[in-house]
């Protein structure tokens, strides 16, 4: 298991073979080698910054200094900082959809993350393990197709869509989407919405519109797990501009090393809910915080 | 006035700024220890740092930075887009298409992402604003055959551009990867040279995984050239300095935008600049 610091440490260490005890300066170099390896999986500095100095408070301990092995010790204390960081080694938290009905989920996020795959994911799932009856509808009035996308996604999981109305507004149609949940007795309603940079100033008034207009009870940030140090800025930035409760993570099924997660995590205090690991409807899991400690590590 | 080296504070806060940009930890770290013998007026060595830090990046950059000119050339000049999934290709062919046609270009569009949900209809609305023929077939089909028919289309249309969208694919996945190299081969048959450009679009909001995208399609093709997407927001895609270290691939165009005119040829002084936050 993680074998990238693994070997980075046992560079360190070696040095040390010999002598008793760890100094706090060995600590440090150590944890050097731990900032690094951070970086290279794209955890955001700031974020790494805060982490390094929270596991040196621990890693200056008894038990680091009379560890037989103390490179692994080492690495075992910034793995657990790590799955804690990432919320725990319990269940995640499920989603909130246990309200008056319509329930509404908001998904938003960067252009291309993944929401309105995601938005048919989610579907699928309340549909077929939770026996939820769903509604989807696309405020994507700006794509081209998004629309359509949505509406061929539902159509081939079984999942109803708002009907397309061409002309209206995306606030416009998230009333008509509440009216229609609430008149066809559809409990969930999940909205999805249209890929925006957090700069774009009116994209962003437009998206806390919708949510006033919904009052979504799930309100979902959908990103890539490939995301590089921008995470922080764009967590930050939606978090400031919507409510949201939870985070998605997709493209999760690639080689990437998803220090997203911890970024993500870590500024906004936000869940990850679940973990995009394909193309296809059913390729949704819930976050395993243990897993993706794992991989930042580089396992 | 007096010249002196910046202090260990103030290179570490440099460095940190190449680091958040997404060029890598090594990288920064190279670069910023450029500067440490540099010396610097004491009035404002903060931004004559900055200047330094982007002269040093734009080196690295300049010999990548490579203007594209899909006009001239074999007609049909046959241009692959090709990246990991969300990238931005098909707007970038809707782009690029916009810029032909401007040109009085005669440009076939076809769509080869075949998986996807809708991606064909909104390739379709992309030829259309343009003014571009379109070859298509329906969801599930064969990839590969669109690919070739594109080909045929643009040779028979006496067409000047051919652009072939594909689905988007994370680079781990052998069978993606190696439909791809299917694609590349069915429009061989037509002509051996193709395709001429095979660009890889590279989302700036990616971290380094984009050296994994970079190295793992250069392994199943040959990529004559980078787009990178999204530099209107708030990422810097830094991971390109790193790229430009590693590979000898032309940077051509970079996206700013979702509109048919939000493309711009990769300049390598201004998108220093910007990376280390000077306007
Ligand atoms: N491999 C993989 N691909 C994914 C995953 N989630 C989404 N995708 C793909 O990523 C691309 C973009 O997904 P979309 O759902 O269209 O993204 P979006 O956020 O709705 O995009 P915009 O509406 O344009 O902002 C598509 O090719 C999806 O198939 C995932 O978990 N894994
Ligand atoms: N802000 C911004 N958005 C962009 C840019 N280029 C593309 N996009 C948006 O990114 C999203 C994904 O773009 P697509 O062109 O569909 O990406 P793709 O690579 O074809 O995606 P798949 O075919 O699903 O793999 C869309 O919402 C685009 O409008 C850009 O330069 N800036
Ligand atoms: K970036
Ligand atoms: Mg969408
Ligand atoms: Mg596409």
């Amino acid at each position: 298991m993680f074998e990238a610091l693994s070997e980075r440490l046992g560079g360190v260490f070696d040095k040390l073979t010999g002598r008793g005890a760890l100094s706090e300066a060995d600590v440090d170099a150590a944890l050097r080698e731990v900032r690094v390896a951070l970086l290279e999986a794209d955890v955001a500095l700031p974020v790494v910054k805060d982490f390094i100095a929270k596991v040196r408070v621990e890693a200056v301990g008894e038990n680091v200094i009379k560890a037989v092995k103390p490179g692994q010790q080492v690495i075992k204390i910034v793995h657990d900082a790590l799955v804690e960081t990432l919320g725990g080694d319990g269940p995640p938290e499920g989603l909130r959809v246990n309200g008056e009905p319509p329930n509404v989920i908001m998904m938003a996020g960067l252009q291309g993350s993944g929401k309105t795959t995601t938005t048919a994911k989610l579907a699928l799932r309340l549909t077929k393990t939770d026996k939820r009856r769903v509604l989807m509808a696309s405020l994507d009035t700006r794509r081209p197709a998004a629309m359509e996308q949505l509406a061929t996604l539902g159509k081939s999981i079984g999942v109803d869509v708002l009907p397309i109305v061409a002309g209206q507004t995306p606030q416009e149609i998230a009333k008509r989407a509440l009216t229609t949940a609430r008149q066809s007795g559809h409990d969930v309603l999940i909205l999805d919405t249209a890929g925006r940079t957090t700069l774009d100033d009116e994209m962003m008034s437009e998206a806390s519109s919708i949510a006033q207009i919904a009052k979504p009870g799930e309100t979902l940030l959908v990103a890539d797990s490939l995301t590089g140090q921008d995470a922080v800025e764009t967590a930050k930035r939606f978090h400031e501009r919507l409510p949201l409760t939870g985070l998605v993570l997709t493209r999760a099924d690639g080689d990437g090393r998803g220090g997203a997660a911890l970024s993500m995590r870590a500024v906004t205090g936000l869940p990850i809910k679940f973990l995009g690991m394909g193309e296809r409807a059913e390729a949704l899991e819930p976050f395993d915080a243990r897993r993706i400690a794992g991989r930042i590590l580089g396992q | 006035f007096t010249k002196e080296k910046l202090d260990a504070a103030a290179l570490a806060e440099l460095e940190d700024a190449l680091v958040t940009s997404d060029m890598g930890a090594s990288a920064a770290a190279r670069i910023a220890s450029a500067l440490a013998d540099q010396r610097f007026s004491r009035e404002d060595n903060q931004t004559e740092a900055r200047e330094a830090l982007a002269a040093e990046v734009a080196r690295i950059l300049k010999p990548r930075e490579a203007t594209l000119d899909l006009s001239a050339g074999p007609k049909p000049r046959i241009v692959l887009v090709i990246g990991v999934n969300g990238s931005g290709k098909t707007t970038t062919i809707g782009k690029l298409s916009k810029l032909l046609t401007d040109a009085q270009a005669k440009v076939v569009i076809g769509a080869a992402d075949t998986f996807r949900a809708a991606a064909i209809e909104q390739l379709q609305v992309w030829a259309q604003r343009t003014g571009a023929s379109f070859v298509s077939s329906h969801q599930g089909a064969d990839a590969a055959g669109i690919a070739f028919e594109t080909v045929k289309r643009a040779k028979a249309e006496n067409a000047d551009v051919a652009l072939i969208d594909t689905a988007g694919r994370l680079q781990n996945k052998t069978e993606l990867m190696a439909e791809l190299s299917k694609i590349v081969r069915s429009i061989r048959k037509i002509d051996e040279d193709a395709p001429h450009e095979t660009l890889l679009v590279l989302d700036a909001t990616v971290g380094q995984n984009a050296l994994s995208q970079v190295e793992s399609f250069r392994s199943v093709t040959d990529i004559t050239g980078l787009v990178m997407t999204k530099l209107d927001g708030t990422a810097k895609g830094g991971v390109l300095v790193a790229l430009a270290q590693r590979h000898a691939i032309p940077i051509h165009f970079v996206g700013v935008g979702e509109k048919a005119e939000d493309l711009r040829p990769f300049d390598a002084t201004a998108f220093a600049r910007a990376l280390v936050g000077l306007g």
